[in-house]
């Protein structure tokens, strides 16, 4: 089961006001800092742009953090299999869940190995595919 | 040493009048960084804390509606359960006075009693037309449910706790145990569809182990939903019991335990308690270990039970558990956890081998929830 689920925000008007001041601020900041090496003073050139470029990253990354979001719930659940296992001759056959099975359980199938109705449920499980770590401690 | 040319050399000139509103601006964003950084860090722990909460909100309501399609489904009831589910939701339990402790394992097993009998019974209203192994499920479906509304309800409260009074110690504490809760949350999320379907889970590890043991071998019905089946093992007789299946049931084991125990006169030479075990992060799921002790989780009453006849009769209780997370334990059962079965079966055969005679009486419980496991 996986869900997705839009997660509408109402951006709050103090934090867009503030938003725009800054970003303001950073575009001067860059003018100023552009305008500086212009004027060949390296040193004040490079405080502002620094400061002016740090800025609009961090209003750039608010701004995106406000937007409306995608909320992905991770629960993806993985596909349970049954074996149906033959008594006899101990032929296996593997396929999908069905609601009524549970380990144990005498089916009334025939075996397509022997033809008898010795048919049971051996197991019921989840196969999981983690990812395998290279290195670290597991 | 600065002149104070030099400092003013690195202020802006006079004249330009943006670089001056720019210098004021950084520094007052220094200074507001200075006084309320705080501030700052528990709004983004609140958007967190927040983000968690809806997220939480989706699950319980799906566990909501599958309880309701489930009883739609299973039970074909004549009126719209949907009120009474809702009602169930909100249910709970007092626990027992614990000031004057004597006594209160007995007043705890008195109050889970009443509340299995009223569960039951409500459930069996909601579904009349289901069968006792489909009211076992629906049950543990809306246990399940309940236990994702009490999470999404306690996470709630504290953030709005914290709101209210601005505190950012409620807030910082619900933000580090958020992702515990969400674990939990997501593994109860996963478990519905298990319950819904009736596929074992992974806390019957056990009771798969005891399923086994006993497949071949006449079963009898025992104390409160466990079989037990008398199996040779090694020249020893084993009373091998579990919960009975293929509902979802815990039963009473340790009850069962101290009934055998007292019917053999506490001939018993060994017992050994089979049961899943939450792994640590870095251990494998399905690693099986062998310790003593009872193992049998939940509220302790069993635990108790199989202690005190342990202790009266002088029987060594041996304990042998199989690892797996806690988001494991009610998802559906792992292949890991399906294929440790073998090796524990050969644990326990070690084991009769190197502690009994032949000859000798054993006990082999496997505890778990038997939901999907038949025997």
């Amino acid at each position: 089961m996986e869900a997705t689920v839009s997660m509408a925000r109402r951006i709050s008007p103090f934090l867009l006001a503030i938003l725009m001041i800054t970003l303001v601020l950073s575009l001067a900041s860059i003018y100023e800092g552009i305008d500086a090496y212009a004027k060949n003073d390296s040193a004040s050139g490079s405080l502002y742009l620094t400061m002016g470029v740090t800025t609009l990253i961090i209003t750039t990354y608010l701004w995106l953090q406000t937007r409306r979001r995608m909320l992905r719930l991770s629960m993806r659940m993985q596909p349970i299999n049954t074996t149906l296992e033959c008594q006899k001759c101990g032929f296996k056959n593997v396929r999908e869940f069905q609601r009524g099975d549970y380990v144990f359980k005498h089916m009334e199938d025939q075996c397509p190995k022997c033809n008898e109705k010795t048919m049971t449920i051996g197991s019921i499980f989840r196969e999981v595919k983690e990812k395998v770590k290279e290195a670290g401690y597991s | 040493m600065l002149t104070i040319q030099q400092v003013s050399q690195l202020l802006p000139s006079a004249d330009n009048l943006l670089s001056w509103i720019l210098q004021i601006v950084f520094l007052a964003i220094f200074v507001a960084f200075m006084f309320y950084g705080q501030r700052f860090q528990m709004l983004i722990w609140m958007r967190d804390i927040e983000n968690s909460i809806f997220k939480l909100k989706i699950m319980r309501d799906e566990g909501r509606k599958a309880a309701i399609t489930a009883i739609n489904e299973i039970g074909k009831p004549q009126v719209d359960p949907t009120a009474q589910v809702d009602r169930f939701l909100e249910y709970f339990a007092l626990p027992p006075v614990d000031l004057d402790p004597a006594g209160i394992i007995w007043r705890l097993e008195h109050l889970l009693d009443v509340a299995d009998a009223r569960f039951k019974a409500d459930v069996r209203l909601m579904a009349p037309q289901a069968d006792e192994t489909q009211i076992n499920n629906l049950e543990n479906t809306l246990e399940v449910a309940i236990d994702l509304n009490i999470i999404y309800k306690i996470i709630r409260h504290f953030y709005l706790l914290g709101k209210k009074t601005q505190s950012l110690y409620i807030i910082m504490q619900v933000q580090m145990i958020l992702p515990l809760f969400m674990k939990e949350a997501e593994a109860y999320s996963s478990g519905l569809k298990a319950f819904q379907l009736g596929q074992p889970i992974g806390d019957g590890a056990g009771a798969l182990v005891a399923a086994k043991l006993m497949r071949d071998y006449e079963k009898t019905k025992v104390e409160k939903d466990i079989v037990v089946a008398k199996v040779p093992i090694e020249g020893r007789t084993a009373y091998v019991l579990k919960a009975e299946g293929p509902g979802a049931n815990v039963g009473k084991p340790g009850e069962a335990i101290k009934q055998i125990m007292e019917q053999n006169e506490g001939k018993i030479s060994l017992a050994i308690v089979i049961d899943a075990l939450g792994k640590l992060e870095g251990e494998k799921t399905g690693e099986v270990a062998e310790g003593l002790g009872v193992a049998i989780g939940g509220p302790q009453v069993d635990k108790y039970k199989v202690e005190e006849t342990a202790l009266k009769y002088k029987v060594p209780v041996n304990a042998i558990a199989i690892k797996e997370d806690i988001g494991d334990v009610i998802s559906p059962m792992r292949k890991e956890i399906f294929d440790a079965v073998d090796s524990v079966i050969e644990r326990i055969k070690r084991l009769i081998r190197e502690r009994t005679k032949e000859g000798d009486f054993i006990i082999i419980a496997g505890i778990g929830n038997s939901i999907g496991i038949g025997q």
